[in-house]
């Protein structure tokens, strides 16, 4: 074999290596997407097409009253965490103080430490003070969790902020809160959406922390789903799993554009 | 930056810090102490008024040969699930930051991670479909194959690790990309005009600088597999008791709080000794 040849096998078998993995990411998510317009119960091929189990999944109260339910702490989750990570981030980034590297090294615990013991411990925690299981407990975790989301995001935008504009803005006469309104805000919009966006993203797939902190029949929609799976598998929960799926890759889609990682710079 | 350097200043900053701050020690750092002082307990303090402090629940740890060896299942099956996620994902990460470049590159990247961002149960659920008896896989392997073929990979240790690996695949290919973009490619070229082939500066170059990366991911992959419950629930039926079901068990099943809260403890103590033996590799990934 000649060396030119040679050096195009590699990068060739590197390219197909990724292909393959690609597959192995997506296929089984297809798959699942594909039976839930399959008409067999028992997930039967021949395939055949049928709507019926979105039908019946919109006549079904508890898979509405779950999807509602989640879609309602995601979004005050989002709310929460996206304002109270936001002024943290801008406190971080603004001043210098003793302190401040502990406080940066507070946001690490809620994303490193494994979800089924925050989770349980948060159980045991809130049962503790009276706060007991349900939904606000549910969204207290969840902004806990979504908040360390936030605050890294923001902060990677406000690294980039020109600090000089403060000033110029300061000297034309502006005071403090119009300058962040003006001129800091609008810098950072963008890390804004991206970290909402994560925000909105943690909270509707959080599995783990919600099945300890809901109340049963009072579930999220991935805990009905959890404890619909343990019953046995019934193509309507292709059906609200391809919905949650089509939908979280949409978000995540566009707070990957927003936040521009990979390349870019 | 700004020094503090007047009250007012101090006080704009504890508005901005606190609420987050406040927020993160009721939901997490209070819950964690709470959990520390049940686990020394004999019964909860709101449900028994004759409780009492007691060592007992680490003691079930050590007397019960059980539960430390479902702790070693567990610390087998995170690094199963992290070889494999480092085998299949580096080659993925050097692909994608040394082959393919410009738009192509951003486009892939994406689709690798995107499905580390959606719903880790809905994933898991769609193995589920894939794998189980007469199910997709071995309907279309049936097809290619000219033979019979049983894979009866469903509710095995098998099926627990294809989809661990699935879940977490996209750290080590995120972090490993991270680390192998930042090379500078001077590097790269004059290694190339004095004569290292291909192989040799992958291992002589790109495999030594991006290190840190890849072992960041590893961590990162290795701990939520170590306290996993869902998946080898889902995946892996009866065979799928590991010592994060056993915690869950405790706490939703069993109701003996302080046994979970001790192995919780136990738990969170072998995550923060990984933490503690990789932090100097994982500051340096940072920078």
């Amino acid at each position: 074999m000649t060396p030119r040849k040679k050096a195009l096998i590699l990068p060739a078998l590197g390219r197909a290596w990724l292909a393959l993995v690609l597959v192995f990411l997506y296929a089984p998510i297809l798959v699942m997407a594909a039976m839930s317009f399959n008409a067999s119960p028992f997930y039967q091929l021949p395939f055949e097409f049928s709507t019926r189990w979105y039908q019946d999944m919109a006549g079904n109260a508890q898979i509405l009253a779950a999807s509602l339910r989640s879609v309602g702490i995601a979004v005050a989750t989002t709310v929460i965490a996206t304002a109270l990570g936001t002024a943290a981030s801008v406190g971080l980034f603004r001043y210098d103080f003793p302190g401040k590297r502990f406080l940066q090294v507070m946001l690490f615990p809620p994303i490193a430490i494994p979800w089924l013991i925050i989770g349980t411990a948060m159980l045991v925690f809130f049962f503790a003070i009276g706060i007991g299981r349900g939904t606000p407990a549910v969204l207290i975790g969840h902004v806990a969790l979504a908040l360390p989301y936030v605050i890294v995001t923001v902060t990677a935008r406000l690294s980039s902020f020109d600090v000089t504009l403060e000033e110029a803005a300061r000297s034309l006469g502006a005071d403090g809160w119009t300058v962040l309104r003006r001129v800091t805000i609008p810098w950072i919009a963008p890390g804004i959406v991206a970290g909402a966006l994560f925000a909105f993203a943690v909270s509707f797939d959080q599995f783990v922390v919600s099945y300890f902190l809901a109340k049963p029949g009072d579930s999220t929609l991935p805990v009905l789903i959890y404890t619909a799976i343990r019953k046995g598998f019934t193509p309507e929960i292709n059906a609200i799993s391809t919905i949650i799926i089509a939908l979280s890759m949409g978000i995540m889609f566009l707070a990957a554009r927003k936040a521009r990682f990979g390349g870019g710079r | 930056m700004a020094e503090l350097a007047t009250p007012a200043d101090k006080r704009r900053l504890a508005t901005l810090l606190s609420p987050a701050y406040l927020w993160l020690t009721l939901a997490v750092f209070l819950p964690l102490s709470a959990m520390l002082f049940f686990s020394f307990v004999t019964d909860l303090p709101q449900d028994a008024p004759d409780w009492a402090f007691t060592l007992e629940n680490y003691g079930k740890f050590l007397e019960n040969p059980v539960y430390g060896k479902l702790l070693w299942k567990s610390l087998k099956l995170a690094a199963t699930v992290t070889l494999f996620c480092i085998l299949i994902g580096y080659p993925c990460a050097l692909v994608l930051a040394r082959v393919i470049k410009g738009r192509a590159r951003e486009v892939l990247f994406l689709l690798v991670i995107l499905p580390f961002w959606s719903n880790s149960l809905v994933r898991i659920f769609s193995w589920a479909i894939v794998l189980r008896g007469n199910g997709i896989l071995e309907r279309t392997l049936e097809a290619i194959l000219p033979w019979d073929i049983r894979l009866n990979l469903m509710f095995t240790t098998n099926a627990v690790v294809i989809g661990l690996v699935h879940s977490y695949l996209p750290y080590v290919i995120l972090t490993s990309y991270l680390a192998l973009q930042a090379i500078d490619d001077d590097i790269i070229d004059a290694a190339r005009s004095m004569g290292a082939g291909k192989l040799t500066i992958l291992r002589r170059l790109l495999l030594p600088l991006s290190l840190p990366g890849l072992l960041a991911g590893a961590v990162l992959v290795f701990v939520p597999v170590v306290g996993s419950f869902m998946e080898p629930r889902i995946l892996g039926g009866r065979v799928g008791t590991y010592f994060g079901t056993v915690i869950e068990d405790q706490f939703v099943a069993v109701y003996n709080w302080p046994l979970g809260a001790a192995l919780s403890f136990v738990l969170l103590a072998v995550v923060l000794l990984i933490f503690a033996l990789t932090s100097p590799i994982l500051r340096k990934a940072q920078t």
